[in-house]
Parts: C-alpha cells; structure tokens; sequence
C-alpha cells in the first residue's frame, strides 16, 4: 500500500465545465517519490483528444480538466529508486502515466492495453485523486511511464510525437504495415495524418493522401513528400485507386463509410482505424470476405514502444509541423481546432507563456 | 453466330442437373464437357456436396448468375483420364474439386499460392473459362479441370464425408491459421452451428483449442458439446450468458451470413482478439470503433483457401479423422433438401449420391 504522500503547488489552465473554455487553475500534485520524476514542463502539444474531453463530448470529463498528453520539459527531482533518469534531462510524457503492471499486457510492455490503465489527464490515479495533465508548470510521474526525449528533436516540433507519433508507428509495426515498397494511403491530413506520412515515408513506404479537402494536395505533395494525393468526395479518381493500396491508416474521427476505403486496398489488404466517431463505423462485409481484407484499431503504444518510436524520428530528422502558441491563446486555438485549422498541430510553449496570477 | 447447344459444345457427354431459371428449381439437364487436355484431370463424380453458396447461386441471389447452371464445387470421385502432361495424379487416384477451376498463374496471389484472391479466379460453376464457354459444377456426372486445381483424397477418408471440406472445410481452415488462431491452447469461438461452423469446431479443437459455440438455437447445445466436442455453447440472446463470457476469446470464427451485431462479438474477445467472418451479410454492418481501439481488436474476411493449403487442410483431416456430418441424399431429392437447408433442417450438410443416383 503506497504511503500517502505530501503535496505540492502546481499551476496550469484547466476547463471548468462543458464549455470547454480554459483558464488559469491553481491546483496540487504530489510530492515526488521513490519511483517518480518530476519534470518541468517546456512544451506541450495540443492534441484532439484534448478538445474532446474538454467540452466532454465523450460524456466522462471530470471538471476542473487540466488536459496535456505530449509533454516535453527537464527533470527537476528523481526519486531514490530511479535510475535511468537524472536532473537535468529532457524527456517526454505521453498519454498515460499508470497501470496496474502486473498483468498479462503490463507484462508485455502494453501498458496501454491495461485494464486498469490512468490516463494523463482525466483519470482516476491509484490514490483516488483526479490526473492534471500537461497544460501546466510541471508533473510528477513514475518513472515507468517517462521517455527520454532525443537531443536531436527540437522539444517543440517533437512533443506531438509523444501521442499523434506512438498513435500511427505502433499499429504499422504491430498490423505488419512496414514493408518497403508497399502502398500506405493515409486518410484525413491533420495531427495524425501528417505524422504517418513522414513515418511511412521513413519505412520507404509509397504514400498516397486521401483527403475530402483539394486544398491540400500541393502541401501534401511538396512539402510532407505524398506520392499522390486522392479526394474522397471524387468518385472518378476513387474508382481508378480501386484495389491498388497494401495498407489505409484511417485517422478520421468523423463518422463514415469503410466501403470506399476498402475497395482502395488490394487482396490481403489492411485498413487500420485511429479516430474515434461517435457513430459506429459502416463495414461492407462481401469485400472484406472476397479479398481477405482486415480492419483493425490501436490506440498508442507502451511505453518502451513510445522511446523505440522517438529514437526511429530522431534517426529519421522527423518531427510534428506546428504552431507554437502561448498559453493564453489556448481558447483561440481549440476554436480553430475544432475548424481544423492548423497545419498540423498547435504546441504550447508552456516554459515561456504559463505565468501565475 | 448461334450459341452451340451445352449438349454439342464439347466432345465429352455430361449429364446433371441445372437450375434453368431463377427459381432455383434444379431438373434433369445434358450438356458437354471439353475432352482431357494435356494438363487436365477427368473423373467419375461420387458425391457432391450441397454448398449454401449453390442457394444463392441457382436463386441469382448474387445478380451474377446465367442459365441453365449446374452448381457444386464439393465434388469427389475417381480420376478415369489423365493428360498428357499430368504429373500428380493417374487413373483411379481418389480426387475432388472444390471452388476454383482457373486462375492467371502470373499475379502476385497465384505465385504466392493464393489463386482463391487472384483477380481472373475462375468459379467451378457459373464463370467463364479460358476458351469461353461456361463452367459446370459437381451435380454432374462426371468432371473435368486442370490438374493444379485438383485435390488428391487420402485413403483414410470417406469419399462422401470428405466431400464438404472442399468448400466448408477449407473456408474454415484457411482464416483459422492466418490470423495465429491455431495455436494450441487458445480460446476460439464459433458463431452459427452450420455446415461450415461444424467444420470450424472440429477443426480448432484438432489444433488444440478450447472451443465455444455462439448460437441463437439453445437446442444445438447438447449435440455441440457432446458429439462436436466443444468446450461451452452460448445462447447469443441470453444476456446473462454473453456478459460472464466478455473478454475471455482469442478468436471468433463467425459463419452466420444474416445480418446480425458485431458489438456483442468483439465483446467476447480478449484484447488483441480477432473476428473473422466468413459469412458474409449482403448489407454493411456497423462497427463501432471504441472496442476495436481500446482492445487493438480486428475484425477481419477469409474466402475459402488457395490450392496448396487446400491440400494441406485435407491431409490435416486425414490425419485427425476429421470430416464433415452429412445426410446422403438422391439426385432427385436436391429441390427438397434446398427448402431444408432454408430452414437450417440438416446436420450439417447435405451430401448427393452422385455415383448411384445420376445415370
């Protein structure tokens, strides 16, 4: 039974109610033990999932909501029995800092897949206390849940790494969708789209964009480097795509149809889906049967396949396109959000623009 | 030019039976087959078993379908030519047919032996082959097709019982080992008690699975676990039933090809489970995305098995005293145990006498 720790301030923005609307909140985190490492926030991604939970659109927001899931900084304290960290080290924080570790997926390094997995933010931690993410000046976490973050990625463009990053490598090693050579098409070009095309591309996989938005085919092509660009709402280029792709990592949260999409990929084809709509998805069942077709899903990674993931971006020069904001627009940038406006993710320079009242 | 009549098409006479119209209704039908080319295997046809598929087919419930059409792709017999070129079979060998006739042997499927997913497969009833003319299926009386897509019959096993896994047995087989499903030990479920979900529990329980059968009939329990040896049957209405089991399979074999939720099934499995159908419903179903990505669960086709591990699967049941429960039935029963196997009335196959009913 863990020994009820002392507490500390912390500061940080938190939505108070279904609004969604973020303001500054005084709250407190524990103090750091044995197994934690506290860390001074840099950086913090503002990822979709934040928007969600903030206006409780999935229905189980616990207010005050102090979201944050791609967390860079430093370490400012470790505990006695933390070994692989020391004061002074940049690392990243991800989706989820805890899990019973002692089952079957704990074991395997799946922490994500725990039963009893906490999230970053908005969870029930193992003292009964709500988690605050990182939209804040800093967090304590047990060590297993804590990644070295390279020297070579810049802590800004990087920081979305730690959940839109871990979200597409994962399920491409996991499905097997990393043979080079293959057709990868990549649906929906925002937070998570961009990234699996620069991982796919770094894999030397073929990349098509598949996207109900034509403006973005010449960002598609010239800068993030897509072999092709195909517009969903176009039948007559869909229809010349038909059965042409290895693999679809569908990171649309809208509700829709499967049915074009599986028609896209070719016999003993994969269609990987990351965005959760609040509708069921439509699955066609002939193709599926007739070209022995799978749909799968996957949501991040454990932690030891969050650092595997860090190294391979560092290796690879990639990293999120971002647009750094201070804290204080945040409100501003969740409108714009919600409009997808942004190429491709917005970062909070937290260590420059979280000041106390 | 006028179309030849099926009966001088070819040189070598046939005799079956043939659905003329989309009622469905079979009778009496002549028609022709090509001579023993080079490369081709002819035979007597034993048995042929009755394929749900031939329902749909013979109904054009498919809009696919042209008559007259002789159906069957279950067929067993005895090799009485053999080409010129033929190298794995002889006269009097024990062989069968099951799906496929043809393929392009060129595709990235048919070098992998996957001639089941090439683009140009050819069906064994109701497709075009190579030179045109239209395929017959195994409610004939006698059969011919290229040696690559015949199957040799170990001694062991029973021609007429045999005869179902050429279609039901390599649709269950197939998917069972592409998705690791296996492996000994593992927690498989199978929905729908039917001609190809009896295959799938005998098959899983020879690789060492436990076994639990899902159906809506609460009265297929006794004969599920006492004479199929599955482990467990759920009554996939009994609430109580589905909610104790949620979490606890690796796999699901679903056969059902009605419309029916998927919600309930990925709820039976365990994270990183799959859910593979091999029915297959004519209208989408709805996924709900929540399950499969909290669970890393996929739901994922199978269509029957290429010719290399249809081979495999039938020394597999040869080995494991594996095969199918059948009626027997006359050529001349064929309408009546269609209107049966409408209402689910066979355990679980029906099977025709070919050999002693069509002369």
């Amino acid at each position: 039974m863990a020994k009820s720790l002392e507490v500390q301030k912390a500061f940080g923005w938190a939505a108070k109610d279904a609004s969604g609307i973020l303001s500054p909140f005084h709250f407190s985190r524990r103090e750091n033990g044995d197994e934690d490492v506290s860390v001074k926030i840099l950086y913090c991604g503002v990822c979709h999932t934040d928007l969600h939970s903030c206006r409780n659109e999935w229905g189980n927001a616990h207010y005050p909501l102090v979201p944050g899931h791609e967390i860079v900084g430093t370490v400012t304290k470790i505990g006695n029995n933390v070994k692989k960290f020391k004061v002074g080290d940049r690392v990243g924080v991800g989706v989820m800092v805890g899990s019973c570790m002692l089952c079957e997926y704990c074991n395997q390094d799946l922490e994500n897949y725990c039963p009893k997995i906490v999230f970053t933010y908005n969870s029930i931690d193992k003292d009964g206390t709500i988690t605050y993410g990182g939209y804040a000046d800093m967090i304590v976490v047990n060590q297993r849940f804590v990644v070295h973050f390279p020297d070579s990625l810049p802590a800004d463009a990087g920081a979305p790494l730690l959940c839109a990053g871990i979200t597409v490598y994962s399920p491409m090693k996991y499905y097997g969708m990393t043979e080079p050579g293959k057709h990868l098409g990549v649906v929906g070009l925002g937070g998570l789209g961009h990234v699996a095309v620069k991982i796919a591309k770094a894999f030397g996989l073929k990349v098509t964009v598949i996207s109900s938005s034509p403006g973005k085919e010449s960002e598609a092509i010239n800068r993030l480097g897509a072999h092709a660009f195909l517009v969903s709402s176009d039948p007559g280029k869909m229809k010349g795509a038909i059965g042409t792709m290895d693999y679809i990592i569908d990171t649309v949260s809208a509700a829709h149809s499967l049915v074009p999409l599986l028609s896209l990929l070719k016999a003993n084809g994969k269609l990987i889906t990351l965005g959760l709509p609040n509708k069921p998805l439509d699955l066609p069942i002939f193709p599926l049967v007739l070209g022995r077709k799978l749909v799968g899903g996957s949501n991040v990674g454990g932690t030891i396949e969050t650092q595997e993931m860090l190294e391979f971006c560092a290796k690879h020069n990639i990293t999120a396109d971002v647009e750094v904001i201070r804290m204080d627009e945040i409100n501003t940038a969740m409108d714009r959000l919600a409009k997808s406006d942004v190429k491709y993710r917005f970062v909070i320079d937290v260590g420059n623009s979280l000041y106390q009242q | 030019m006028v179309a030849k009549l099926p009966e001088k098409e070819h040189p070598k006479q046939s005799f079956g039976w043939a659905a003329r119209d989309q009622s469905g209704v079979l009778s009496p039908f002549k028609f022709s087959r090509r001579a023993t080319g080079e490369k081709d295997v002819s035979f007597k046809v034993l048995y042929c078993g009755m394929c749900h598929s031939d329902i749909h087919m013979v109904k054009n419930e498919w809009g696919s379908s042209t008559y007259p059409l002789v159906p069957g792709h279950e067929i067993v017999g005895v090799v009485t030519e053999v080409g010129s070129k033929v190298e794995k079979f002889k006269v009097g060998d024990k062989v069968g047919v099951g799906c496929m006739v043809g393929s392009c042997h060129s595709c990235d499927n048919c070098t992998n032996n996957l001639e089941n997913y090439c683009p140009q497969m050819i069906l064994t009833y109701g497709a075009k082959y190579y030179d045109g003319t239209t395929t017959y299926g195994g409610y004939s009386d006698n059969m011919v097709a290229d040696e690559h897509f015949i199957v040799r019959i170990p001694d062991n096993l029973p021609l007429d019982a045999t005869a179902p896994l050429l279609c039901a047995g390599i649709t269950v087989y197939s998917p069972l080992k592409y998705y690791g499903l296996d492996k000994p030990g593992l927690h498989v479920g199978v929905v729908g008690l039917g001609g190809l979900g009896h295959m799938a529990v005998k098959f899983a329980k020879a690789m060492g699975a436990k076994v639990t059968v899902i159906s809506t009939s609460p009265n297929k329990q006794q004969e599920a676990i006492e004479r199929l040896g599955a482990d467990s049957f759920l009554v996939s209405r009994d609430q109580d039933q589905m909610q104790v089991a949620m979490g606890t399979m690796d796999g699901i074999i679903d056969t059902v090809s009605a419309m029916h939720p998927l919600l309930p099934l990925l709820g039976l499995l365990k994270s990183h489970g799959k859910l593979i159908l091999v029915g297959a419903p004519e209208k989408p179903l709805e996924l709900p995305a929540f399950p499969l990505l909290m669970g890393r669960k996929m739901v994922g086709g199978s269509c029957i098995g290429g010719m290399k591990e249809t081979q495999e699967m039938v020394d597999f049941a040869a080995k494991h005293g594996i095969t199918s429960d059948i009626e027997v039935i006359p050529i001349d029963y064929v309408n009546t145990a269609i209107e049966r196997m409408l209402k689910a009335d066979v355990r679980y196959r029906f099977v025709i006498d070919i050999g002693n009913t069509i002369k």
